[in-house]
């Protein structure tokens, strides 16, 4: 039982690694729907391909899925070719129209067959350790984890090897054209590894979780960095935490595998929105904050620095009628005046506020700007 | 007259169903209008999933299957995975597509798992999950058609009442924004109008299809309009087109599931739009330029 635990874990952690490779272009090019409708057209290619095998484990059926998914990328753009249909529109129209022939055909003609509705959308990793690979009589381990290994391989070789071709057409797909890199050529590869890496997933996570693998971890490192080879093994990294931690959580709970990975991925994405420094929701209301006190501490000091030195100086700079001068909320002048104190750019002398040499500075640069 | 005499010979219950999938079409096409305007066609995939943790969590909180309150429990999940996406593209530099993309998978991710939860305490089946995934058209009753008809009929209201704000919105935001519109609150309301509309269809083409529904419809009408008003009446119409024989083709045969039926009524629809509507169409684009090049081969020989 162990052995089965360890082999669940370990399909679930290289199929997560496996999606969230490629996810990273997708989410940089703005694509990551792409992966929703492969993931759901590419059924009726499992289901003709399941027809013809009449096995759920054929290499044919992850090669005629990953076909069918290439011709749906294909159909969406010459939908938008057309410059009838807007591209979000060409995906929503295409995926659910192959998806729904997928239904009518299992439904039709595959209701004695074991072809399972749910299996195909929903996945199951806790039967996948069960179709194991075996040669010469010994146990090799279960088939996913070769299938999903192999994808993976593929997809490390695919972006090491056009690893500047990619980060070229991604970020400047104008300039990979100009020299001549041919950003179509790069962009079908792209897709039919996305297409593959979906088919040997959805049997693992199904069709719609497959998307939270693609989508969660590279989005969530996008968050976290400017560096293209940082956000890859980031997103690596983050797909397998949460990977064993969704898979903690179902153990631990005796639920979905694939719906608590997804779980997870949601609260990683969540946390890290929440905490990231600099991005993170935290920090930009912390910045916020400073930046009302700086900029009221920065009229403070130009409004003293106006009268400085002047007859009226001696009341524009009493404490008490500060609020009056830059019609400012009582309480709010009082705290701005404990603020300006506590950076030192005013310094008090009895009722008086008398600019120091660091608010005079302050007060002459913001005039500059 | 065949046709009529099919018409007759509906039995009573698939007539309800047609009425139903007919006026769903007709809500989802007219909403849908707005959501593919904006470019947001497939924010009815995001909240349909979404909305799978809300029916779940109804169910656990009132231990009922009272329809109204896993509605309400639906609805107010895909709101809230609305409210999610907006957030993520204004607050951080995430896109559309990938806050679309984690909230649809996540919000589903956690539904999946609510519904083992309650599958374990033993009381619900599969068949919950299956119905809401892909509809069941047929369970379609004369309660659930008057549902339909009165909170997609106010739905419709809405929009016709702030019918000049949404146009705003739809075609230039920030211009709205200038004159001093509310555009956020106006962007809330018509979210809350697609969630009304993608939660009644849920239980007649399931969460997977109902995208298309909002979708398929409105493309289809911008092919022979660029009139607002008459592209939402088309694309209502076509979408209680797409219903009834969506719903009638079904019933001809055996086995033949009723929600990606009338997906696929839609999708000939928009088939049938894009290479026949005037003036945009394909074949008349077609046509134009072979008289234009003719035109032109004329001119040229005149001058010669």
């Amino acid at each position: 039982m162990i052995h089965n635990h360890l082999d669940i874990l370990l399909i679930a952690i290289v199929t997560a690694v496996a999606c969230a490779l490629p996810g990273v272009f997708l989410v940089l090019r703005r694509m990551t729907l792409m992966s929703d409708a492969i993931s759901h057209a590419i059924l009726p290619g499992i289901v003709l391909a399941f027809f013809l095998t009449e096995s759920l484990s054929s290499p044919l059926l992850i090669l005629a899925a990953a076909g069918t998914g290439v011709l749906t990328v294909l159909f969406v753009e010459l939908l938008q070719r057309t410059k009838l249909v807007k591209e979000d529109a060409a995906i929503g129209l295409t995926f659910p129209a192959l998806f729904s022939i997928g239904v009518i055909l299992i439904s039709r003609f595959a209701g004695n067959v074991h072809l399972d509705m749910d299996a195909v959308l929903l996945g199951e990793l806790a039967i996948a350790p069960l179709n194991r690979l075996k040669a010469f009589g010994y146990d090799l381990g279960p088939v996913a984890l070769y299938v999903m290994g192999t994808i993976l391989v593929l997809n490390l070789i695919f972006i090491f090897v056009f690893y500047k071709e990619l980060k070229l057409a991604t970020f400047d797909a104008s300039l990979a054209a100009a020299l001549g890199f041919t950003p179509t050529l790069i962009h079908y590869g792209l897709m039919t590894l996305v297409s593959v890496t979906t088919v040997g997933a959805f049997d693992a996570v199904g069709s719609i979780l497959v998307v939270a693998l693609i989508a969660g971890p590279p989005a969530t490192a996008y968050l976290m960095t400017d560096k293209l080879s940082r956000m890859l093994i980031l997103s690596a990294i983050i797909g397998s935490v949460n990977a064993v931690s969704g898979y903690w959580f179902a153990s631990l709970f005796d639920v979905s595998i694939a719906g608590a990975i997804a779980t997870m991925t949601l609260l990683v994405f969540g946390v890290i929105f929440l905490v990231v420094p600099n991005r993170g929701l935290i920090a930009i209301a912390r910045r916020h904050a400073r930046q009302k006190w700086e900029f009221a501490q920065t009229m403070l000091v130009i409004h003293l620095f106006n009268h400085e030195g002047l007859p009226e100086a001696e009341t524009e700079s009493a404490i008490a009628d500060l609020h009056e001068h830059l019609s400012w909320d009582p309480t709010f002048t009082t705290q701005v005046v404990r603020y300006a104190l506590h950076n030192r750019c005013v310094s008090q002398d009895e009722a008086q506020l008398i600019l120091t040499e660091q608010g005079r500075a302050i007060a002459q640069q913001a005039l500059v700007q | 007259m065949e046709s009529l005499s099919i018409l007759i010979h509906l039995d009573y219950t698939l007539m309800i169903v047609a009425i139903g999938a007919a006026l769903l079409g007709t809500v989802s096409g007219a909403l849908g209008t707005y959501a593919v305007l904006r470019r947001q066609s497939l924010l009815g995939d995001a909240i349909s999933h979404a909305a799978l943790p809300g029916i779940a969590i109804a169910f656990l909180l009132t231990g009922s299957k009272t329809p109204l309150i896993l509605v309400l429990g639906a609805a107010i999940a895909g709101w809230l995975g609305t409210l999610l996406i907006m957030s993520i593209v204004r607050l951080t530099r995430i896109k559309y597509d990938s806050a679309l993309a984690i909230v649809l998978s996540t919000f589903f991710g956690v539904g999946l798992v609510l519904h083992t939860l309650i599958q374990r305490t033993g009381n619900a089946n599969q068949a919950g999950l299956d119905t809401f995934l892909f509809g069941q058209a047929a369970t379609i009753l004369e309660r659930d058609v008057l549902t339909i008809g009165i909170l997609g009929g106010a739905s419709i209201i809405v929009t016709l009442v702030f019918w000049k704000e949404l146009k705003l919105l739809v075609f230039d935001e920030d211009f709205a924004a200038s004159l001093g519109f509310p555009t956020r609150t106006l962007d809330i309301l018509l979210t809350s109008l697609l969630v009304i509309a993608i939660v009644l269809g849920l239980q007649a083409v399931g969460a997977v299809l109902m995208s298309a529904m909002l979708v398929a419809p409105a493309v289809a009408a911008r092919q022979w309009t660029n009139r607002l008003r008459l592209m939402v009446f088309l694309a209502g119409c076509f979408g209680a087109l797409a219903g009834v024989s969506g719903t009638i083709i079904s019933s001809t045969a055996s086995r033949i599931p009723t929600g990606p039926t009338i997906v696929l009524c839609a999708t000939v629809v928009v088939g049938i739009s894009i290479a026949f509507a005037p003036n945009r169409g394909l074949v008349w684009h077609r046509i134009r330029h072979q008289r234009n090049r003719r035109d032109l081969k004329m001119a040229a020989e005149a001058q010669e």
